[in-house]
């Protein structure tokens, strides 16, 4: 029956006797409407990211969703193939990221990568000062006894991150940077072999991962917040994702 | 002497033929099983040898036509190497994990041309061992012998990957050698099959559409109706399509005019749908749009118009215009709610889909006259606000714009599809709020 009510509606419409509830649809022919002009932009293209992660891709700092605006291209690119993939594990990610193609993942990347947005003030943190002191300990000059590196050796000496595929570790909730750390141990977050994040989070302590997030969650952005251009000095141990990123 | 003593008490001999009865009911049962199993199979033969050697040209078909049947599509692991298996796939009875095809010692190294096509066209494996029917060979049975061989020689052409099958996680019985003789028994015969055409069509369109769509294609596989035992229905019938197992998206009926209705639509809208997941009147969604990117839109223009032709030719053609039918009642709708959903529409949906629902074409489809905003059954429409998502990027469409997810309170949910489902010309069934809980 329900098959047929398109074609009973055409021949109502055209013997007149047309239910008063489908006037105003008949009237209004859709094929008649003006079709809607959308701008040909990446940001008009990219309305899914923004959903979550913010007006033009600048999360808050409370939740759990990372900032993407600003991040290193090489790095957002290779988080976008990661969680497409299966290398990281995000459900909604995995499934808007699945039938996108490399290309367009790498258009994504460079387009959050050029964005150069303003952080929100930074509140107080609540974590006690003992604990912060600790974080801070780690961040800046790692613990040689345990083979940590500082997280700056990398990351920079301002922790924005370093070019081409180092993130920033500033303007991220805390809950973000707990996840990321304790997804590196449980083997649940890969990056290209070898895997220097897998193998220093594999070092740290329950109370180091809680220590150090809180710290780096607490600290203002710089206004000078781009990745530096370089490592501060020598990597203090290979990483896949710098040595052999993606094509 | 005691007559219960006899060695032959009548009792004894009733017993005795009962039990031989019995097992010869048994024995006709398996031979009938296995011939049921066995029917229209030839004995293996191994290939004449120099016929081992592939040229180019069939290479090449041999990768359009693994195309055509997306074979990596279930015998690749997320991120994995293509072809080497590893996916595993929910059906009703459990998870099927797709094998590793590639020319390696774990996966088809050791196989012969001959048990490639008879895993094709009967569902046996190299040793002989019933294949589970998660591997469409109810559908590839019709494909044909020149076309197997191009695929195994682009098969035997990828590189080798070592990488262990790994065993399927169905429940008992369904595991069992027995069980999947007796659906086999029940639901598979080899050969082509009809594929719903009148006898005697000559059409070269419609034959070939017919076999890309009942064989590689292994359309039916999703979009149309399976019985409690998994037995599948045919394209062409008026029960619909299938809820995927272990997903919330709904295969619908291609040929149902409630449905995808490919009867009442343009031909030329289809193949472009197909080709690059979005038309001006539908994007493809969901798991369909793993089928667009990783088959069909690699296929040609004129074998998706023979697709195309022979799904419309299956279609019911529409009832002559001078029916005396009259005009169904229209289902009963709350003014409140429509005015809640208008309301959610101008607020949400509008700026990208427009005021009358014609959409922006080449980003955003049309939703007035979109077969999914009308489907009976409302979970595709529920699933499609509620998560949004990137139309597939393909070829023709290589970025797509993306929508946002829609997280609504189910009542709000409710009240938008009941408002879509009767504007611009809709006529599908109001939605409840728990029929929005139900499919979220």
């Amino acid at each position: 029956m329900r098959r047929l009510s398109v074609l009973a509606l055409a021949l109502a419409s055209a013997l007149g006797g047309l239910p008063a509830w489908a006037a105003d649809a008949a009237a209004i022919s859709p094929a008649a409407a003006a079709p809607v002009l959308v701008p040909d932009t990446l940001a008009q293209r990219l309305q899914p990211c923004m959903a979550c992660h913010g007006a033009q891709g600048r999360a808050s700092r409370e939740g759990y969703l990372p900032r993407i605006a600003g991040k290193p291209a090489g790095y957002l690119y290779q988080q976008l193939l990661n969680l497409r993939d299966g290398r990281r594990q995000n459900a909604t990610m995995a499934r808007l990221l699945a039938q996108q193609s490399d290309a367009y993942l790498r258009e994504m990347a460079e387009h959050f990568a050029a964005l150069d947005l303003p952080h929100a003030a930074i509140p107080p943190s609540p974590a006690p000062a003992e604990l912060l002191a600790q974080g801070q300990a780690l961040a800046t000059r790692g613990d040689a006894s345990r083979q940590l590196p500082a997280c700056a050796a990398c990351h920079g000496t301002a922790l924005t991150g370093t070019l081409p595929a180092v993130p920033g570790l500033l303007g991220l909730p805390r809950d973000y940077l707990i996840a990321q750390l304790g997804a590196w141990q449980t083997r649940q977050r890969h990056a290209t072999a070898p895997d220097c994040m897998a193998q220093l989070a594999q070092r740290l302590s329950p109370a180091d991962v809680g220590a150090v997030a809180a710290w780096l969650a607490a600290q203002p952005v710089p206004a000078q917040q781009h990745a530096a251009a370089a490592l501060p000095g020598p990597a203090p141990m290979p990483c896949g994702s710098v040595d052999r990123p993606p094509r | 002497m005691n007559r219960r003593s006899l060695p032959w008490h009548p009792a004894l001999g009733l017993a005795l033929g009962l039990a031989l009865g019995l097992a010869a009911l048994l024995l006709a049962t398996a031979l009938l099983l296995a011939w049921l199993n066995l029917r229209g199979e030839e004995a293996l033969v191994p290939d004449a040898p120099g016929s081992a050697v592939p040229d180019a040209a069939t290479l090449a078909r041999g990768a359009y036509l693994a195309k055509a049947g997306n074979c990596a599509g279930c015998h690749t692991a997320r991120g994995g190497a293509p072809y080497a298996g590893g996916r595993a796939i929910a059906t009703p009875f459990g998870a099927v994990v797709a094998g590793n095809l590639t020319p390696d010692a774990t996966g088809l190294g050791g196989w012969t041309a001959a048990q490639f096509r008879r895993a094709l066209w009967h569902g046996r494996s190299a040793d002989g061992r019933l294949l589970v029917p998660a591997f469409p060979y109810t559908h590839f049975t019709r494909v044909t012998r020149a076309d197997a061989d191009a695929l195994w020689a682009h098969l035997r052409s990828l590189p080798p990957v070592q990488q262990a099958n790994q065993p399927h996680a169905l429940r008992w019985p369904y595991r069992s050698q027995l069980a999947l003789a007796v659906w086999r028994a029940l639901y598979f015969r080899a050969g082509p099959g009809d594929d719903g055409l009148p006898a005697g069509t000559t059409s070269a369109a419609l034959l070939r559409g017919a076999y890309l769509v009942n064989g590689l294609g292994h359309c039916s596989a999703c979009h149309a109706s399976r019985n409690a035992l998994g037995g599948s229905g045919t394209l062409a019938d008026s029960t619909g399509g299938s809820t995927l197992p272990g997903q919330r998206w709904q295969a619908p009926s291609l040929t149902d005019p409630a449905e995808i209705a490919v009867g009442r639509r343009q031909a030329s809208e289809l193949v472009q749908l197909l080709k690059t997941g979005l038309s001006d009147q539908a994007a493809v969604m969901g798991p369909m749009a793993e089928v667009v990117a990783d088959s069909t839109q690699h296929l040609s223009g004129p074998d998706l118009q023979a697709m195309v032709a022979y799904l419309q030719a299956l279609a019911p053609s529409p009832p002559p215009a001078n029916s005396t039918r009259p005009a169904p009642a229209p289902p009963p709708r709350d003014g409140l709610v429509l005015g809640r959903g208008q309301q959610l529409y101008a607020d949400h949906c509008l700026a990208c889909h427009g005021a009358q629902g014609q959409g922006a074409p080449g980003a955003y489809p049309a939703l007035a006259g979109n077969t999914i905003v009308t489907l009976p059954d409302a979970g595709n429409l529920v699933q499609a606000i509620t998560g949004g998502g990137f139309p597939p990027a393909t070829a023709g469409n290589p970025r797509p714009y993306g929508m946002p997810g829609f997280d609504l309170p189910h009542d709000d949910l409710a009240a938008l599809a009941t408002w879509l489902r009767a504007s611009w010309g809709h006529d599908a069934t109001p939605v409840s709020a728990v029929q929005v809980l139900l499919a979220r």
